[in-house]
Protein backbone atom coordinates (compact mmCIF):
# COMPACT_ATOMS: atom_id res chain seq x y z
CA UNK A 1 0.00 0.00 0.00
CA UNK A 2 1.78 3.30 -0.98
CA UNK A 3 1.34 6.74 0.08
CA UNK A 4 -0.11 8.61 -2.54
CA UNK A 5 -0.07 12.37 -3.54
CA UNK A 6 -3.56 14.07 -3.10
CA UNK A 7 -2.80 17.44 -5.20
CA UNK A 8 -6.53 18.42 -4.96
CA UNK A 9 -7.88 17.40 -1.64
CA UNK A 10 -8.70 20.51 0.22
CA UNK A 11 -7.38 22.46 1.83
CA UNK A 12 -4.30 22.32 -0.26
CA UNK A 13 -3.29 19.05 -1.02
CA UNK A 14 -1.30 16.68 1.29
CA UNK A 15 0.04 13.03 1.31
CA UNK A 16 -2.52 10.37 2.02
CA UNK A 17 -0.98 8.13 4.41
CA UNK A 18 -2.93 4.66 4.47
CA UNK A 19 -3.87 2.42 7.52
CA UNK A 20 -5.89 -0.41 6.32
CA UNK A 21 -6.51 -1.58 3.14
CA UNK A 22 -10.56 -2.53 3.10
CA UNK A 23 -11.34 -2.99 -0.44
CA UNK A 24 -8.84 -4.45 -2.69
CA UNK A 25 -8.84 -3.89 -6.15
CA UNK A 26 -10.66 -6.63 -7.40
CA UNK A 27 -13.32 -5.65 -4.77
CA UNK A 28 -13.48 -2.28 -6.03
CA UNK A 29 -14.39 -3.91 -9.65
CA UNK A 30 -16.80 -6.23 -8.29
CA UNK A 31 -18.81 -3.26 -6.75
CA UNK A 32 -18.65 -1.52 -9.64
CA UNK A 33 -20.25 -4.69 -11.62
CA UNK A 34 -22.80 -4.79 -8.88
CA UNK A 35 -23.86 -1.16 -8.71
CA UNK A 36 -23.86 -0.55 -13.05
CA UNK A 37 -26.46 -3.99 -12.38
CA UNK A 38 -28.62 -2.12 -9.83
CA UNK A 39 -28.34 1.07 -11.64
CA UNK A 40 -30.08 -1.30 -15.34
CA UNK A 41 -32.33 -3.18 -12.96
CA UNK A 42 -33.38 0.30 -11.29
CA UNK A 43 -34.17 2.04 -13.98
CA UNK A 44 -35.30 -1.30 -16.04
CA UNK A 45 -32.58 -0.71 -18.38
CA UNK A 46 -30.37 2.13 -19.96
CA UNK A 47 -32.65 4.43 -21.87
CA UNK A 48 -32.40 8.09 -20.81
CA UNK A 49 -29.20 7.13 -18.45
CA UNK A 50 -26.71 9.76 -18.19
CA UNK A 51 -23.18 9.09 -16.18
CA UNK A 52 -22.19 11.71 -14.70
CA UNK A 53 -18.59 11.68 -12.49
CA UNK A 54 -17.65 14.61 -10.30
CA UNK A 55 -14.05 15.99 -10.39
CA UNK A 56 -12.12 14.34 -9.93
CA UNK A 57 -12.60 11.18 -7.46
CA UNK A 58 -15.64 10.50 -9.74
CA UNK A 59 -14.49 10.38 -12.86
CA UNK A 60 -12.63 7.36 -13.29
CA UNK A 61 -15.13 5.29 -11.65
CA UNK A 62 -18.11 6.92 -13.68
CA UNK A 63 -16.37 5.59 -16.78
CA UNK A 64 -16.04 2.10 -15.07
CA UNK A 65 -19.28 2.04 -14.86
CA UNK A 66 -20.35 3.07 -18.38
CA UNK A 67 -17.91 0.63 -19.27
CA UNK A 68 -19.66 -2.10 -17.01
CA UNK A 69 -22.82 -1.09 -18.68
CA UNK A 70 -21.80 -1.66 -21.92
CA UNK A 71 -20.62 -4.68 -21.32
CA UNK A 72 -23.67 -6.35 -19.86
CA UNK A 73 -26.37 -4.57 -21.24
CA UNK A 74 -24.45 -4.03 -24.59
CA UNK A 75 -26.03 0.07 -24.79
CA UNK A 76 -23.80 3.04 -24.40
CA UNK A 77 -24.53 5.57 -22.12
CA UNK A 78 -23.20 9.13 -22.13
CA UNK A 79 -20.54 9.99 -19.53
CA UNK A 80 -19.74 13.13 -18.12
CA UNK A 81 -18.34 15.28 -15.67
CA UNK A 82 -18.79 17.70 -13.27
CA UNK A 83 -16.79 20.13 -11.53
CA UNK A 84 -18.97 22.21 -8.63
CA UNK A 85 -16.14 24.88 -7.15
CA UNK A 86 -18.27 27.67 -8.43
CA UNK A 87 -21.35 25.80 -6.41
CA UNK A 88 -19.82 25.03 -3.31
CA UNK A 89 -21.43 26.81 0.18
CA UNK A 90 -17.61 27.15 1.57
CA UNK A 91 -16.59 29.71 -1.31
CA UNK A 92 -14.58 32.82 0.56
CA UNK A 93 -14.43 30.29 3.67
CA UNK A 94 -11.15 28.39 2.18
CA UNK A 95 -8.92 27.48 -0.69
CA UNK A 96 -11.61 26.76 -3.37
CA UNK A 97 -10.28 26.33 -7.00
CA UNK A 98 -11.87 24.37 -10.06
CA UNK A 99 -10.19 21.17 -10.18
CA UNK A 100 -10.94 20.03 -13.88
CA UNK A 101 -13.06 20.13 -16.25
CA UNK A 102 -16.49 20.24 -16.49
CA UNK A 103 -18.44 18.30 -19.43
CA UNK A 104 -21.95 17.05 -20.09
CA UNK A 105 -22.38 15.74 -23.33
CA UNK A 106 -25.97 16.03 -23.39
CA UNK A 107 -29.32 18.08 -22.52
CA UNK A 108 -30.04 16.83 -19.25
CA UNK A 109 -33.88 17.71 -19.45
CA UNK A 110 -35.93 14.45 -18.94
CA UNK A 111 -32.70 12.32 -18.17
CA UNK A 112 -32.16 9.74 -15.60
CA UNK A 113 -28.77 11.24 -14.41
CA UNK A 114 -26.24 9.04 -12.06
CA UNK A 115 -24.29 10.51 -10.19
CA UNK A 116 -20.59 9.13 -10.04
CA UNK A 117 -18.56 10.20 -6.90
CA UNK A 118 -15.64 8.33 -5.13
CA UNK A 119 -16.90 8.81 -1.54
CA UNK A 120 -19.81 10.21 0.45
CA UNK A 121 -19.06 12.01 3.55
CA UNK A 122 -20.56 15.64 4.96
CA UNK A 123 -23.01 15.17 1.43
CA UNK A 124 -21.92 18.87 0.62
CA UNK A 125 -20.23 18.20 -2.85
CA UNK A 126 -23.38 15.98 -3.84
CA UNK A 127 -25.18 19.23 -2.94
CA UNK A 128 -23.30 21.66 -5.07
CA UNK A 129 -23.38 18.91 -7.75
CA UNK A 130 -27.00 18.80 -7.47
CA UNK A 131 -27.21 22.77 -8.29
CA UNK A 132 -24.41 22.42 -10.71
CA UNK A 133 -26.72 19.97 -13.02
CA UNK A 134 -29.80 21.88 -12.41
CA UNK A 135 -27.98 24.42 -15.01
CA UNK A 136 -27.79 21.56 -16.97
CA UNK A 137 -31.88 21.25 -17.53
CA UNK A 138 -34.34 19.67 -15.63
CA UNK A 139 -33.84 16.05 -15.42
CA UNK A 140 -36.51 13.76 -14.14
CA UNK A 141 -34.39 12.00 -11.74
CA UNK A 142 -30.84 12.22 -10.21
CA UNK A 143 -29.58 9.27 -8.75
CA UNK A 144 -25.83 8.76 -6.69
CA UNK A 145 -23.48 6.22 -6.50
CA UNK A 146 -20.57 6.23 -4.10
CA UNK A 147 -18.04 3.83 -3.74
CA UNK A 148 -17.79 4.35 -0.02
CA UNK A 149 -20.03 5.97 2.16
CA UNK A 150 -18.48 6.70 5.14
CA UNK A 151 -21.01 8.58 7.29
CA UNK A 152 -21.05 11.83 9.14
CA UNK A 153 -23.03 13.24 6.63
CA UNK A 154 -24.00 17.28 7.04
CA UNK A 155 -27.01 17.03 4.75
CA UNK A 156 -30.21 15.17 4.32
CA UNK A 157 -28.41 13.35 1.33
CA UNK A 158 -28.19 9.19 0.88
CA UNK A 159 -26.91 7.41 -2.08
CA UNK A 160 -28.96 5.15 -4.28
CA UNK A 161 -25.91 2.89 -5.05
CA UNK A 162 -23.11 2.10 -2.82
CA UNK A 163 -19.94 0.15 -3.12
CA UNK A 164 -19.39 -0.59 0.39
CA UNK A 165 -20.52 1.16 3.58
CA UNK A 166 -17.59 2.14 6.04
CA UNK A 167 -17.43 3.87 9.52
CA UNK A 168 -15.00 5.79 9.93
CA UNK A 169 -13.62 8.58 12.49
CA UNK A 170 -14.23 12.14 10.94
CA UNK A 171 -11.07 13.10 11.60
CA UNK A 172 -10.00 9.62 9.13
CA UNK A 173 -9.43 9.55 5.06
CA UNK A 174 -10.94 7.29 3.09
CA UNK A 175 -9.02 6.82 -0.63
CA UNK A 176 -10.00 5.28 -3.86
CA UNK A 177 -8.62 4.31 -6.26
CA UNK A 178 -8.03 1.41 -8.83
CA UNK A 179 -5.61 -0.56 -6.01
CA UNK A 180 -8.30 -0.22 -3.71
CA UNK A 181 -9.94 1.52 -1.01
CA UNK A 182 -8.08 2.62 2.11
CA UNK A 183 -8.44 4.70 5.55
CA UNK A 184 -5.44 6.76 6.39
CA UNK A 185 -4.48 9.97 7.18
CA UNK A 186 -3.76 13.03 5.09
CA UNK A 187 -0.12 14.48 5.87
CA UNK A 188 0.22 17.65 5.28
CA UNK A 189 3.22 18.40 3.03
CA UNK B 1 -2.92 38.75 -4.22
CA UNK B 2 -5.08 41.16 -2.73
CA UNK B 3 -5.55 43.52 -5.88
CA UNK B 4 -4.57 43.15 -9.59
CA UNK B 5 -2.59 46.36 -10.45
CA UNK B 6 0.06 45.07 -12.26
CA UNK B 7 0.65 42.01 -14.13
CA UNK B 8 3.78 41.91 -12.14
CA UNK B 9 1.53 41.48 -8.98
CA UNK B 10 0.78 37.72 -10.70
CA UNK B 11 4.57 36.69 -12.28
CA UNK B 12 4.47 32.82 -13.89
CA UNK B 13 2.68 30.99 -12.15
CA UNK B 14 -0.18 33.58 -11.09
CA UNK B 15 -0.60 34.17 -14.97
CA UNK B 16 -0.93 30.14 -15.73
CA UNK B 17 -3.33 29.92 -12.27
CA UNK B 18 -5.82 32.73 -14.41
CA UNK B 19 -5.25 31.26 -17.76
CA UNK B 20 -6.51 27.71 -16.51
CA UNK B 21 -9.45 29.11 -13.92
CA UNK B 22 -10.68 30.83 -17.19
CA UNK B 23 -10.70 27.91 -19.16
CA UNK B 24 -13.35 26.57 -16.22
CA UNK B 25 -15.26 29.82 -16.83
CA UNK B 26 -15.30 29.48 -20.57
CA UNK B 27 -17.29 26.20 -20.06
CA UNK B 28 -19.49 28.22 -17.77
CA UNK B 29 -20.35 30.65 -20.46
CA UNK B 30 -20.86 28.02 -23.54
CA UNK B 31 -23.45 26.46 -21.22
CA UNK B 32 -27.48 27.24 -22.06
CA UNK B 33 -27.57 29.33 -18.65
CA UNK B 34 -24.11 30.90 -18.16
CA UNK B 35 -24.83 31.65 -14.72
CA UNK B 36 -22.69 30.31 -11.48
CA UNK B 37 -23.94 31.21 -7.82
CA UNK B 38 -20.04 31.41 -7.09
CA UNK B 39 -20.41 35.13 -5.45
CA UNK B 40 -23.37 35.90 -4.87
CA UNK B 41 -23.98 38.53 -2.15
CA UNK B 42 -20.57 39.72 -3.03
CA UNK B 43 -20.82 43.68 -4.67
CA UNK B 44 -18.58 44.43 -7.41
CA UNK B 45 -18.31 48.20 -8.03
CA UNK B 46 -16.99 49.79 -11.12
CA UNK B 47 -15.39 53.34 -11.04
CA UNK B 48 -14.88 54.26 -14.47
CA UNK B 49 -13.25 57.86 -15.00
CA UNK B 50 -12.59 57.35 -18.11
CA UNK B 51 -14.66 56.54 -21.17
CA UNK B 52 -15.02 52.50 -22.42
CA UNK B 53 -17.39 50.17 -23.77
CA UNK B 54 -15.71 46.35 -24.11
CA UNK B 55 -13.64 47.24 -20.75
CA UNK B 56 -16.63 47.89 -18.29
CA UNK B 57 -19.37 45.79 -19.98
CA UNK B 58 -17.09 43.11 -19.91
CA UNK B 59 -16.17 43.11 -16.18
CA UNK B 60 -19.96 43.54 -15.07
CA UNK B 61 -20.88 41.11 -17.15
CA UNK B 62 -18.19 38.67 -15.90
CA UNK B 63 -19.54 40.10 -12.37
CA UNK B 64 -23.05 39.09 -12.73
CA UNK B 65 -22.39 35.61 -14.29
CA UNK B 66 -20.79 34.67 -10.80
CA UNK B 67 -24.07 36.04 -9.15
CA UNK B 68 -22.57 39.12 -7.69
CA UNK B 69 -24.37 42.32 -7.64
CA UNK B 70 -22.44 45.38 -9.83
CA UNK B 71 -23.17 48.84 -8.98
CA UNK B 72 -21.59 51.03 -11.81
CA UNK B 73 -20.50 54.75 -10.73
CA UNK B 74 -20.41 56.79 -13.68
CA UNK B 75 -18.24 59.78 -13.54
CA UNK B 76 -20.35 62.26 -15.59
CA UNK B 77 -23.03 61.78 -13.12
CA UNK B 78 -21.11 61.68 -9.60
CA UNK B 79 -20.44 63.60 -7.17
CA UNK B 80 -16.77 63.91 -8.62
CA UNK B 81 -18.45 66.75 -10.62
CA UNK B 82 -18.53 68.77 -7.90
CA UNK B 83 -15.06 68.26 -6.58
CA UNK B 84 -15.33 65.31 -4.49
CA UNK B 85 -11.68 63.89 -4.57
CA UNK B 86 -10.75 60.59 -5.70
CA UNK B 87 -9.97 59.71 -1.93
CA UNK B 88 -13.55 60.36 -0.96
CA UNK B 89 -15.30 58.71 -3.34
CA UNK B 90 -13.51 55.55 -2.69
CA UNK B 91 -13.92 55.76 0.70
CA UNK B 92 -17.61 56.47 0.29
CA UNK B 93 -17.83 54.00 -2.04
CA UNK B 94 -16.12 51.67 0.51
CA UNK B 95 -18.46 52.56 3.09
CA UNK B 96 -21.57 51.18 1.14
CA UNK B 97 -19.80 48.02 2.27
CA UNK B 98 -18.17 47.11 -1.34
CA UNK B 99 -16.23 43.98 -2.12
CA UNK B 100 -13.88 44.71 -4.70
CA UNK B 101 -13.81 47.79 -6.76
CA UNK B 102 -12.62 48.11 -10.89
CA UNK B 103 -11.00 51.08 -11.37
CA UNK B 104 -9.90 52.74 -14.56
CA UNK B 105 -8.67 56.16 -14.48
CA UNK B 106 -6.49 58.27 -17.03
CA UNK B 107 -3.70 58.93 -14.26
CA UNK B 108 -0.92 56.37 -13.85
CA UNK B 109 -1.13 54.38 -10.06
CA UNK B 110 -4.18 55.29 -9.33
CA UNK B 111 -4.73 52.26 -8.75
CA UNK B 112 -2.66 51.45 -7.29
CA UNK B 113 -3.70 54.85 -4.85
CA UNK B 114 -6.96 53.51 -4.17
CA UNK B 115 -5.60 50.21 -3.30
CA UNK B 116 -3.75 52.00 -0.20
CA UNK B 117 -6.41 53.42 0.80
CA UNK B 118 -9.00 50.48 0.86
CA UNK B 119 -9.39 48.43 4.21
CA UNK B 120 -10.82 45.08 2.87
CA UNK B 121 -12.12 46.22 -1.16
CA UNK B 122 -10.37 43.87 -3.49
CA UNK B 123 -8.84 46.37 -6.42
CA UNK B 124 -9.00 45.68 -10.15
CA UNK B 125 -7.10 47.86 -12.49
CA UNK B 126 -8.84 48.20 -15.32
CA UNK B 127 -6.46 50.26 -17.42
CA UNK B 128 -4.37 53.61 -16.17
CA UNK B 129 -3.13 56.37 -17.98
CA UNK B 130 -0.37 54.83 -20.01
CA UNK B 131 0.61 52.57 -17.43
CA UNK B 132 -1.04 49.03 -17.20
CA UNK B 133 -3.82 47.24 -18.27
CA UNK B 134 -3.63 43.58 -16.90
CA UNK B 135 -6.73 41.86 -17.52
CA UNK B 136 -6.30 42.98 -21.38
CA UNK B 137 -2.84 41.60 -21.30
CA UNK B 138 -4.07 38.27 -19.73
CA UNK B 139 -7.29 37.68 -22.30
CA UNK B 140 -4.80 38.22 -24.85
CA UNK B 141 -2.52 35.01 -23.73
CA UNK B 142 -5.93 33.42 -23.51
CA UNK B 143 -7.32 34.05 -26.57
CA UNK B 144 -3.72 33.43 -28.54
CA UNK B 145 -3.43 30.03 -26.20
CA UNK B 146 -6.74 29.06 -26.88
CA UNK B 147 -6.25 29.50 -31.36
CA UNK B 148 -2.29 27.47 -30.49
CA UNK B 149 -4.60 24.19 -28.41
CA UNK B 150 -7.61 24.50 -31.75
CA UNK B 151 -4.92 23.68 -34.28
CA UNK B 152 -3.29 21.29 -32.23
CA UNK B 153 -6.71 19.79 -31.24
CA UNK B 154 -6.20 19.83 -27.42
CA UNK B 155 -7.70 21.28 -24.18
CA UNK B 156 -6.10 25.00 -24.08
CA UNK B 157 -5.53 23.88 -20.29
CA UNK B 158 -3.31 21.01 -21.07
CA UNK B 159 -1.19 23.24 -22.86
CA UNK B 160 -0.22 25.41 -19.24
CA UNK B 161 2.14 28.25 -20.69
CA UNK B 162 4.34 25.96 -22.17
CA UNK B 163 2.79 26.91 -25.42
CA UNK B 164 3.97 30.49 -25.00
CA UNK B 165 7.58 29.70 -24.67
CA UNK B 166 9.99 30.77 -27.55
CA UNK B 167 6.57 32.37 -29.49
CA UNK B 168 7.45 35.38 -31.41
CA UNK B 169 5.34 38.26 -30.47
CA UNK B 170 5.63 41.41 -32.40
CA UNK B 171 3.51 44.80 -30.71
CA UNK B 172 3.15 47.30 -33.37
CA UNK B 173 2.24 50.79 -32.88
CA UNK B 174 1.79 53.30 -30.40
CA UNK B 175 3.73 51.82 -27.61
CA UNK B 176 4.62 54.92 -25.75
CA UNK B 177 0.84 56.19 -24.64
CA UNK B 178 -0.34 52.35 -24.45
CA UNK B 179 -0.69 51.06 -21.47
CA UNK B 180 -2.08 47.40 -23.06
CA UNK B 181 1.38 47.78 -24.29
CA UNK B 182 3.06 47.50 -21.49
CA UNK B 183 0.96 45.08 -19.64
CA UNK B 184 1.56 42.45 -22.96
CA UNK B 185 5.17 42.85 -22.70
CA UNK B 186 5.03 41.78 -19.22
CA UNK B 187 2.63 38.72 -19.58
CA UNK B 188 4.35 37.39 -22.60
CA UNK B 189 7.79 37.98 -21.66
CA UNK B 190 6.44 35.93 -17.83
CA UNK B 191 5.48 33.02 -19.57
CA UNK B 192 8.59 33.13 -22.24
CA UNK B 193 8.00 34.42 -25.27
CA UNK B 194 10.34 36.93 -27.26
CA UNK B 195 8.72 40.10 -27.53
CA UNK B 196 9.92 42.93 -30.29
CA UNK B 197 8.19 46.16 -30.26
CA UNK B 198 7.74 48.20 -33.86
CA UNK B 199 6.63 51.90 -33.72
CA UNK B 200 8.05 55.32 -35.01
CA UNK B 201 10.57 56.28 -32.94
CA UNK B 202 8.64 59.37 -31.80
CA UNK B 203 6.06 56.58 -30.22
CA UNK B 204 8.80 54.27 -28.66
CA UNK B 205 8.86 55.09 -24.42
CA UNK B 206 11.28 57.62 -23.89
CA UNK B 207 13.68 54.82 -22.64
CA UNK B 208 13.55 51.15 -22.94
CA UNK B 209 15.70 50.73 -20.10
CA UNK B 210 14.44 47.29 -18.28
CA UNK B 211 12.25 46.34 -20.47
CA UNK B 212 12.60 42.41 -21.91
CA UNK B 213 12.28 43.98 -25.54
CA UNK B 214 13.69 43.95 -28.76
CA UNK B 215 12.81 47.00 -31.14
CA UNK B 216 12.56 45.93 -34.65
CA UNK B 217 13.88 49.06 -37.10
CA UNK B 218 11.04 48.74 -39.05
CA UNK B 219 7.70 47.10 -39.60
CA UNK B 220 8.17 44.76 -42.52
CA UNK B 221 11.35 43.26 -41.63
CA UNK B 222 10.14 42.28 -38.07
CA UNK B 223 6.41 40.56 -39.79
CA UNK B 224 7.75 37.76 -41.05
CA UNK B 225 9.42 36.52 -37.98
CA UNK B 226 6.18 37.44 -35.87
CA UNK B 227 3.55 34.32 -34.47
CA UNK B 228 1.47 36.87 -32.82
CA UNK B 229 1.07 40.56 -33.75
CA UNK B 230 -0.49 43.19 -31.57
CA UNK B 231 -1.77 45.81 -33.07
CA UNK B 232 -2.47 48.74 -31.14
CA UNK B 233 -4.23 52.06 -31.57
CA UNK B 234 -2.84 55.63 -32.20
CA UNK B 235 -3.95 57.07 -28.38
CA UNK B 236 -5.51 60.40 -30.15
CA UNK B 237 -7.23 61.34 -26.26
CA UNK B 238 -3.44 61.07 -25.27
CA UNK B 239 -2.12 63.67 -28.03
CA UNK B 240 -0.55 61.19 -29.93
CA UNK B 241 -1.77 62.38 -33.75
CA UNK B 242 1.26 65.34 -32.73
CA UNK B 243 3.99 62.07 -32.59
CA UNK B 244 3.47 61.65 -36.14
CA UNK B 245 3.76 63.89 -38.76
CA UNK B 246 -0.12 63.18 -40.78
CA UNK B 247 -2.44 59.62 -40.24
CA UNK B 248 -1.43 59.13 -43.90
CA UNK B 249 1.88 58.70 -43.32
CA UNK B 250 1.59 56.58 -40.27
CA UNK B 251 -0.59 54.32 -42.23
CA UNK B 252 2.13 53.79 -45.02
CA UNK B 253 4.85 52.73 -42.52
CA UNK B 254 3.25 51.50 -39.39
CA UNK B 255 -0.11 50.01 -40.22
CA UNK B 256 -1.50 46.17 -40.99
CA UNK B 257 -2.23 46.99 -45.02
CA UNK B 258 -3.10 44.40 -47.18
CA UNK B 259 0.38 44.64 -48.38
CA UNK B 260 2.20 43.50 -44.78
CA UNK B 261 -0.13 40.47 -44.60
CA UNK B 262 1.36 38.82 -47.23
CA UNK B 263 4.74 39.14 -45.25
CA UNK B 264 3.21 37.46 -42.22
CA UNK B 265 4.18 33.85 -41.70
CA UNK B 266 1.30 31.29 -42.39
CA UNK B 267 -0.37 30.37 -39.19
CA UNK B 268 0.28 34.04 -37.52
CA UNK B 269 -2.45 35.55 -35.66
CA UNK B 270 -3.28 38.83 -35.25
CA UNK B 271 -4.47 40.33 -31.98
CA UNK B 272 -6.43 44.04 -31.44
CA UNK B 273 -7.58 44.99 -27.62
CA UNK B 274 -9.89 47.23 -29.48
CA UNK B 275 -11.22 50.07 -30.05
CA UNK B 276 -9.88 49.68 -33.59
CA UNK B 277 -9.62 52.64 -36.32
CA UNK B 278 -10.17 51.11 -39.67
CA UNK B 279 -8.16 52.71 -41.98
CA UNK B 280 -5.22 54.03 -39.80
CA UNK B 281 -3.26 50.91 -37.67
CA UNK B 282 -5.19 47.87 -39.98
CA UNK B 283 -6.87 48.31 -43.52
CA UNK B 284 -10.87 48.02 -43.45
CA UNK B 285 -10.24 44.85 -45.09
CA UNK B 286 -7.87 43.04 -43.34
CA UNK B 287 -9.58 43.90 -40.13
CA UNK B 288 -12.24 41.19 -41.46
CA UNK B 289 -9.47 38.33 -42.08
CA UNK B 290 -10.29 35.25 -40.07
CA UNK B 291 -6.86 35.63 -38.31
CA UNK B 292 -7.78 38.61 -36.81
CA UNK B 293 -9.16 37.92 -33.90
CA UNK B 294 -10.20 40.87 -32.22
CA UNK B 295 -14.30 39.64 -31.75
CA UNK B 296 -12.71 36.33 -29.95
CA UNK B 297 -10.53 38.43 -27.69
CA UNK B 298 -13.88 40.32 -26.48
CA UNK B 299 -15.74 36.99 -26.32
CA UNK B 300 -12.61 35.70 -23.89
CA UNK B 301 -12.29 38.79 -21.61
CA UNK B 302 -15.98 37.83 -19.85
CA UNK B 303 -14.01 34.23 -18.73
CA UNK B 304 -10.93 35.85 -17.90
CA UNK B 305 -11.98 38.74 -16.06
CA UNK B 306 -14.54 35.81 -13.77
CA UNK B 307 -11.18 34.49 -13.26
CA UNK B 308 -9.62 37.54 -11.45
CA UNK B 309 -12.26 38.22 -9.81
CA UNK B 310 -13.30 34.64 -8.45
CA UNK B 311 -9.44 34.17 -7.57
CA UNK B 312 -9.90 37.51 -5.76
CA UNK B 313 -13.27 37.10 -3.76
CA UNK B 314 -14.11 33.65 -4.16
CA UNK B 315 -11.04 30.95 -3.52
CA UNK B 316 -10.61 32.05 -0.35
CA UNK B 317 -6.91 31.61 -1.62
CA UNK B 318 -5.72 35.29 -1.70
CA UNK B 319 -2.57 35.82 0.11
CA UNK B 320 -1.67 32.47 0.20
CA UNK B 321 1.10 32.66 -1.51
CA UNK B 322 3.06 34.49 0.87
CA UNK B 323 2.30 32.44 4.26
CA UNK B 324 2.32 28.72 4.06
CA UNK B 325 -0.93 27.17 4.10
CA UNK B 326 -2.78 26.53 7.99
CA UNK B 327 -2.29 22.61 8.66
CA UNK B 328 -6.15 21.50 8.39
CA UNK B 329 -7.19 21.12 11.67
CA UNK B 330 -8.84 17.91 10.91
CA UNK B 331 -5.59 16.28 10.27
CA UNK B 332 -3.73 14.86 13.62
CA UNK B 333 -0.32 16.25 13.30
CA UNK B 334 1.48 13.97 15.89
CA UNK B 335 1.39 10.80 14.10
CA UNK B 336 4.10 10.04 12.16
CA UNK B 337 3.82 8.01 8.79
CA UNK B 338 6.45 5.70 9.69
CA UNK B 339 4.48 4.69 12.74
CA UNK B 340 1.33 4.10 10.81
CA UNK B 341 0.76 0.12 10.54
CA UNK B 342 0.59 -0.78 7.14
CA UNK B 343 -2.44 -3.27 6.90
Amino acid sequence: MAERERSHTRPLGGVFVPHSLVLSGADVQRALTRMSHEVAERNGGLDDVVIVGLQTGGVTLAHHMAVALELSESQQVPVGTLDVAFYRDDIGLRPVLPEAATDIPVDLTGRVVVLVDDVLFTGRTVRAALNALSDFGRARAVQLAVMVDRGHRELPIRPDYVGKNLPTRREEMVDVSEDGVAIGTLMPR
Amino acid sequence: MNHLLSVADLGPDGIAEVLRVAEAFAEVERRAIPKVPTLRGRVVATLFFEESTRTRLSFETAAKRLSADVLSLSVATSSVKKGESLRDTVETVEALGIDALIVRHPSSGAPEQVARWVDRARVVNAGDGWHEHPTQALLDCFTVRQVLAERQGCDPASLGTDCFVGLNVLIVGDIRHSRVARSEVLAYAAVGANVTVAAPGSLLPPSLDGWPVTVAPDLDAALGDADVVSLLRLQAERGSGSFVPSLREYTAGWALTADRVARLKPGALVTHPGPMVRGVEIASDVADLPFVVATRQVTNGVAVRMAVLFLLLGSGTAGLAEEPAPADPTVPTNHPASEVAHG
